[in-house]
């Protein structure tokens, strides 16, 4: 059945050789030395070959431009995978932000250029839309002014994940073209090294690569307009619930990792003569926990498969997108902070994990949207 | 598909569109909900002929073996009629505890003989059943229960008392725990017995609930005489029985759940949290209050995703029957059903506070009274703190504290 919940054989199969590959190759000790280190990259450029050559960058691009169709779900088992160890990696950025601007806005001449460089790994992209403290697609203020048969970029991008790393931009801007016309956004291809882009590396609180951008007369070519015209906003929204949908399951794989370290710790940890975790008044929170995570589940898994199902329509797609990241993002919250409460003193020390997760969480929560944005959103959809 | 599987469907369909009566396919109000019994009462007249025509197919329990009366149909089977009923929005023919607590122990645990008896009533309506479980005494550690059984020759005397037996008063058996041996630990010395309501000795009393109606009992039982082969599965393993019981009530009660997350709600709760939110306040497009839009998404968030999951869990266990994850959805449907009813009555503010009389409407009366029901939501069946008991221990494997206590003394 086309809607089925379960993963088929296949996709096990997928999974589990994503978990070996992460625990193996890619632990939490690497984002610990990549973060002490300072890696002037952010990541690590031999470990990101090894995922380009096991196919991780086409996983969910079609094989008319060198993908291996294996569909969202696909990769969403490799997120959810990557979560559980906090992979640094241009998964997010490049694959599941960039190929998919790609995909659904760019031309097909861009499409047949551009897809099959990033299966290759041959191209890292950043997609450049927040502007604000807080995610607000709706409200662009970065323009595009139509200037010598190109364009001119002005205006000032936050939050870029990858930024700094990416060969090329896709800059959110509004096309200003004279009329007052809202639905006037334009998806804009910018190298990285345009005279007057502007790119500052910032060091957040997760560890991950982000950037500010500051774009100063930035000439570009119409050629560099995904799709050569405008696109509609609800285009912009089935790219960024895309995206969504892709973070929701990177966030359950670090949801059910934090969980589950806590309950080894609750298992082993012994307090008053007895392990801590036979005390009831931890249990019923982890079973509460356990809840919230399988509920949590079970969004990431209907909307990877909607995405999958050709017969989904662009309102169930949103509404499932606004419901995984809503969820996600409190049950990442509820799971992290339990994470450090129930590791007590332990849990405060840099030296121990846990406390990654808590950070992870944070720029999850925030990143495309949090909880309050997208029920706001789930509202509207369904009228109210 | 395979060509079979569509060819059921179409005959389906045919036949409930020549067999499903118009009024069937309307929404049910509580006092129209079927019970069967010896003593049934049909408030409308096409309920009687709905059942019966469901019941000769076999379909009020459609995968149950047609040799006891049930409609044998394949999982696959069975979902395309559950889709095509709901297709045309029909009732449920018939509501009973026989369906979905005794029937699939008996098919598990019954003997080849106990099956025939009980199973083709309980298919047609003919027989209602009560669950016998809580004692004054015994409610969240059921297994101290002191109903007694002794043995006399062929048969039981059973002596003791229940209570928050559902509906004890208008059912026709009774499906038992009784302990059969008092020096055995508390777990193994309990049996499973079944015995009829109409019994010598058996007495019941309706116990009036905050929210104004009587859905419980308090029962009685002064040396009833019960068939010694009235015990199901083996003698002093009635425990065994009772939890797996425990997991098809909870599976059961989690559907209250399941239908608060729904477009529609029956009864009091027509139409949906935000629809009479909206309409109470006069709110075209968006509601105005921007606190209570928020709590009414995250709960349709979680109603979703609940949902989500109960079919998931349906798919993970296809063919094994409920399992540990029946006290997660258990635990979890009941916490929405008291959420939304909570939201009902923010949504209809002091419309939804009238007792009885003048100055409300029949829907705005029954949300207080539905709200205060839904507080025992989350104590029949097992109580909220025991559905986590059971998670934490046997879903996420923590350990067992007064285990340990006991082998430290």
């Amino acid at each position: 059945m086309a809607d089925s919940l379960l993963l088929n054989e296949e996709q096990q199969l997928l999974r589990e050789s994503a978990r070996g590959f992460c625990r193996e190759q890619a632990p939490l000790s690497l984002h610990r030395k990549l973060r002490d280190s300072r890696d002037a990259d952010g990541f690590d450029r031999d470990l990101w070959r090894r995922m380009v050559e096991l196919g991780w960058t086409g996983m969910a691009i079609p094989e008319a431009y060198d993908g291996y169709g294996f569909g969202h779900t696909g990769l969403g088992l490799m997120l959810e995978e990557t979560g559980r160890t906090l992979v640094d990696s241009p998964l997010i950025a490049t694959v599941l932000l960039g190929a998919n601007a790609i995909l659904e806005t760019g031309s097909e001449a861009q499409k047949a250029e551009l897809l099959p460089r990033i299966v290759a790994g041959e191209l890292l992209l950043a997609f450049a839309l927040d502007e604000r403290f807080a995610h607000d697609p709706g409200r662009i203020e970065t323009a595009a002014v139509p200037r010598n048969g190109g364009f001119a970029l002005n205006g000032g991008k936050t939050f870029v994940l990858d930024g700094h790393v990416a060969d090329r931009i896709v800059v959110v801007a509004r096309i200003d073209d004279g009329t007052e016309s809202p639905a006037n956004i334009g998806l804009f291809l910018v190298d990285a090294t345009a005279p007057g882009l502007e790119v500052t590396r910032t060091i957040m609180v997760d560890g991950r690569n982000c950037a500010n951008i500051a774009l100063n007369d930035v000439a570009v070519k119409v050629d560099d307009l995904l799709g050569g015209t405008a696109v509609a906003r609800e285009t912009l929204d089935r790219v960024l619930d895309i995206a969504r949908i892709g973070l929701a399951a990177e966030m359950l794989g670090s949801i059910e990792e934090v969980f589950e370290r806590t309950l080894d710790f609750l298992r082993q940890r012994e307090q008053f003569g007895v392990p801590i975790g036979a005390f009831q008044a931890l249990q019923h929170r982890a079973a509460e926990m356990y809840n919230e995570i399988e509920l949590g589940r079970s969004l990431v898994r209907a909307a990877l498969a909607a995405l999958d199902d050709p017969a989904s329509d662009k309102d169930r797609i949103a509404r499932l997108a606004s419901a995984a990241k809503a969820k996600l993002s409190e049950v990442f919250f509820l799971v992290s902070n339990e994470g450090i409460q129930m590791h007590g003193g332990i849990g405060m020390t840099d030296e121990f994990d846990i406390g990654f997760f808590l950070k992870r969480a944070r720029v999850a929560q925030q990143f495309l949207g949090d909880a309050g944005f997208h029920r706001d959103r789930y509202a509207a959809l369904h009228s109210f | 598909m395979s060509g079979e599987l569509e060819r059921f469907r179409q005959e389906t369909r045919d036949w409930l569109e020549e067999n499903c009566p118009a009024s069937m396919r309307t929404p049910m109000p509580p006092e129209e909900v079927v019970w069967g019994g010896r003593n049934a009462e049909y408030a409308n007249p096409d309920s009687k002929l709905w059942l019966e025509r469901m019941a000769a197919k076999g379909w009020t329990c459609p995968q149950w073996p047609a040799e006891y009366g049930g409609g044998g149909l394949s999982s696959a089977q069975a979902e395309i009629l559950a889709e095509e009923l709901s297709r045309i929005h029909a009732r449920p023919a018939l509501t009973s505890f026989g369906i979905s607590m005794l029937g699939p122990v008996l098919l598990e645990f019954g003997t080849h003989e106990q099956r025939l008896e009980h199973l083709p009533k309980i298919v047609r309506g003919e027989i209602r059943w009560c669950q016998g479980y809580s004692e004054p005494g015994s409610g969240s550690d059921l297994a101290s229960l002191n109903t007694r059984a002794d043995l006399h020759g062929d048969h039981y005397i059973i002596s003791g008392s229940k209570i928050w037996t559902s509906y004890a008063d208008k059912a026709d058996w009774i499906f038992c725990l009784v302990r059969t041996d008092f020096e055995a630990p508390k777990y193994q010395g309990i049996s499973f017995i079944l015995f009829d309501m109409d019994s010598e000795g058996v007495s019941t009393r309706p116990i009036q609930l905050i929210s104004g109606s009587s859905p419980f009992c308090e029962t009685f039982f002064d040396d009833v005489k019960a068939p010694a082969g009235n015990i199901v599965g083996r003698l002093n393993d009635g425990w065994t029985i009772a939890k797996r019981l425990l997991q098809h009530e909870r599976t059961m009660i989690s559907g209250f759940g399941l239908a608060g997350g729904q477009a529609e709600g029956g009864g009091a709760s027509e139409g949906t949290v935000e629809s009479i939110a909206m309409r109470y306040r006069g709110d075209a497009e968006k509601l105005s209050d921007p606190v209570l839009r928020d709590r009414i998404a995250q709960f349709k968030i979680d109603s979703e995703a609940f949902a989500l999951t109960s079919r998931r869990s349906a798919e993970e266990s296809e063919g094994g029957g409920p399992n540990h994850i029946s006290s997660m959805l258990k635990y979890y449907g009941c916490e929405l059903n008291k959420r939304r009813c909570e939201l009902l009555l923010d949504a209809a503010g002091n419309r939804a506070l009238g007792w009885e009389g003048e100055g409300f409407d029949e829907d705005e009366l029954s949300l207080a009274r539905e709200w205060l029901r839904s507080k025992a939501n989350s104590i029949e069946g097992g109580t909220a703190e025991i559905q986590l008991n059971v998670i934490a221990r046997r879903v996420l494997d923590l350990p067992d504290l007064t285990g340990i206590l006991r082998g430290k003394r």
